[in-house]
């Protein structure tokens, strides 16, 4: 492992700890308000100030890292099994099959991604709670993010499907379902995972863009890219360091993965 | 060659029907159609509150909608915006000229600054130039497009350069691995061997090589800046089609995210679309 992996690893690793622990380190509650301070510069009370609404930034921070470390492996997660299970079979099915799924494929792919969210996304009802909002808006992430790498998994799986051991398997007698639980599948997994990591720091940063428009996770509640709609209201005369901890945060999070994700064995 | 655009062509009209059945689909059926953001207004009196409901009870199904809007559509008629009670053909063509232009500008900033780092990236590998310049693209995809937007905006930059700045990291990746490849092929290593010059080298044996892969990068990379543009014209108050798609979305507005959906979607897959039939025909002038 190279210093820049290890340093990458170290930090992601710290931020993802002091997030999980956000209930032990966070002084006050996420949607406390401190009415006679609103917008304060940071002080020993409030290490990163407050914000327009005088919620400690501090508490925000840790709470909104939580949510968003937490929910993106999972909407990582969806959308890789979705993928496994479009590409994966209609690589290993071949045929019309494979035809159709990728047709479905490439009109998905030619949808910007982030269009189709904003729509989708924008159609939920108007009084869900802040967390089931969180949870459907990065559950929409996995359900719509599946494209690309069905593609990849559905080429990796074609060509497994003439590889010779699945033909010697399949001569010798073994069912369809049994060969693809014990020979397709295992032989996926690199791919699989790679596209599971490769998919997370994509989710982080459309779940910030979507925060941004006001279409990511509902208020009270902190996620980055809530966190990120703070700097709608920046201006560029009263420059405050501390309003931009988020930014930060969600930039080292993203670099790390990607140093992280330099491997070879990843990448491939 | 005739034979293949006809397939092409094919291809972009069933894409095209079944992207706005999709999009109509998901619009009509999703969990929030029913609900109107004005009767959230506390203004209205319960007579205006059951006639905007009404107004929803009134409108026709998902498929008598397609229908309709397909036969509208043969006539150039694309119905009328809900939000905003204009005709959506109006809508769409005021904004789609600032759209254009600054996904252009965009798209061509992005490629120049992209092949700017690229090409000596390729040229000499694993270099200190390699590294910063991965560095520095590395930086760019890690900043959400709307953090670019509102920078932009707060330093009244111009938002097609916000695009450029998100597609540079894209292109980069992708055109440095393929003039990579380009440069570690066989003939290209004997040609530089050889003593050709670089500039030689590059537009004689390595573009020709590399040429249709780049290509399609190019088509893809329309999609990417479609995709960029939305945040972007959202936060930098940019009066494009991805602020219409901003407000068409929040507005539960179907005639106008189904047009919209279709403009993209048509837009996406004729560039995929050209740059497939360009890089065909320029393999088989290479072969």
């Amino acid at each position: 492992m190279t210093t820049a992996r290890k340093i990458a690893l170290s930090l992601l690793l710290v931020i993802c700890g002091a997030s999980v622990a956000a209930n032990l380190l966070a002084p006050v509650p996420y949607a406390e308000q401190f009415r006679d301070l609103p917008g304060s510069p940071p002080s020993t009370k409030h290490w990163l100030g407050t914000d327009n609404l005088g919620r400690d930034r501090f508490s925000r921070v840790l709470y909104g890292s939580r949510v968003s470390l937490l929910l993106a492996p999972t909407a990582a997660l969806i959308s890789t099994l979705l993928a496994a299970c479009i590409g994966g079979a209609a690589g290993f099915l071949g045929g019309r099959i494979q035809r159709l799924a990728m047709w479905t494929t490439d009109l998905f792919l030619s949808l910007p991604w982030l269009f189709l969210l904003l729509a989708v996304r924008a159609l939920l009802p108007l009084n869900i709670s802040p967390q089931l909002s969180a949870v459907v808006t990065f559950s929409l992430l996995g359900v719509l993010g599946w494209a690309a790498s069905a593609r990849i998994i559905c080429a990796n799986s074609s060509s497994l499907r003439n590889s010779d051991f699945v033909l010697q398997a399949r001569a010798s007698g073994l069912k369809t379902p049994r060969v693809l639980a014990v020979h397709v599948l295992p032989n996926l997994a690199p791919v699989l995972l790679a596209q599971f990591w490769i998919s997370i720091p994509a989710f982080i940063l459309a779940e910030a863009n979507l925060g941004m428009l006001g279409l990511g996770v509902a208020e009270p509640l902190p996620s980055w890219g809530s966190l990120l709609r703070e700097l709608q209201s920046y201006s560029a005369l009263s420059f405050h360091l501390w309003q931009l901890v988020p930014l930060l945060l969600l930039i080292s999070v993203v670099t790390c993965l990607q140093i992280l994700l330099s491997n070879k064995e990843l990448t491939a | 060659m005739t034979k293949r655009i006809a397939k092409h062509f094919l291809r972009i009209l069933l894409s095209l029907l079944v992207g706005g059945l999709l999009a109509a689909t998901l619009v009509r059926f999703a969990p929030g159609f029913e609900v109107d953001e004005r009767e959230l207004d506390t203004r209205l009196n319960q007579q205006s509150i059951v006639a905007i409901r009404s107004e929803r009870v009134a409108e026709p199904g998902l498929a008598q909608f397609y229908l309709h809007y397909l036969s509208r559509l043969l006539h150039g008629d694309l119905g009328v915006s809900r939000s905003s009670n204009r005709p959506a053909a109006d809508l769409i063509r005021e904004r789609l000229t600032v759209t254009v232009r600054e996904i252009g500008i965009g798209l061509v900033a992005a490629w120049f600054l992209a092949l700017l780092m690229a090409v000596p990236a390729a040229m000499r590998r694993d270099t200190p130039f390699d590294l910063l310049f991965a560095l520095v693209t590395g930086g760019l995809v890690s900043i959400p497009a709307g953090v670019l937007a509102v920078l932009f905006f707060l330093f009244s930059w111009p938002a097609s350069l916000a695009i450029a700045l998100v597609l540079v990291p894209k292109v980069f990746a992708y055109a440095r691995n393929l003039l990579a490849r380009g440069y570690a092929m066989p003939h290209v290593l004997t040609a530089r061997s050889k003593g050709l010059g670089e500039t030689r080298v590059f537009f004689w044996h390595v573009v020709p090589t590399t040429a249709p892969q780049l290509l399609a990068l190019a088509g893809v990379s329309v999609s990417i800046a479609i995709g960029a543009a939305v945040p972007i014209e959202a936060l930098c108050d940019q009066p494009g089609i991805g602020q219409l798609a901003w407000h068409a979305a929040l507005a539960r507005d179907l005639v106008l995210l189904v047009n919209l959906t279709l403009i993209v979607t048509l837009v996406t897959v004729v560039a995929n679309s050209a740059s497939d039939l360009l890089g065909a025909a320029m393999q088989r002038g290479n072969a």
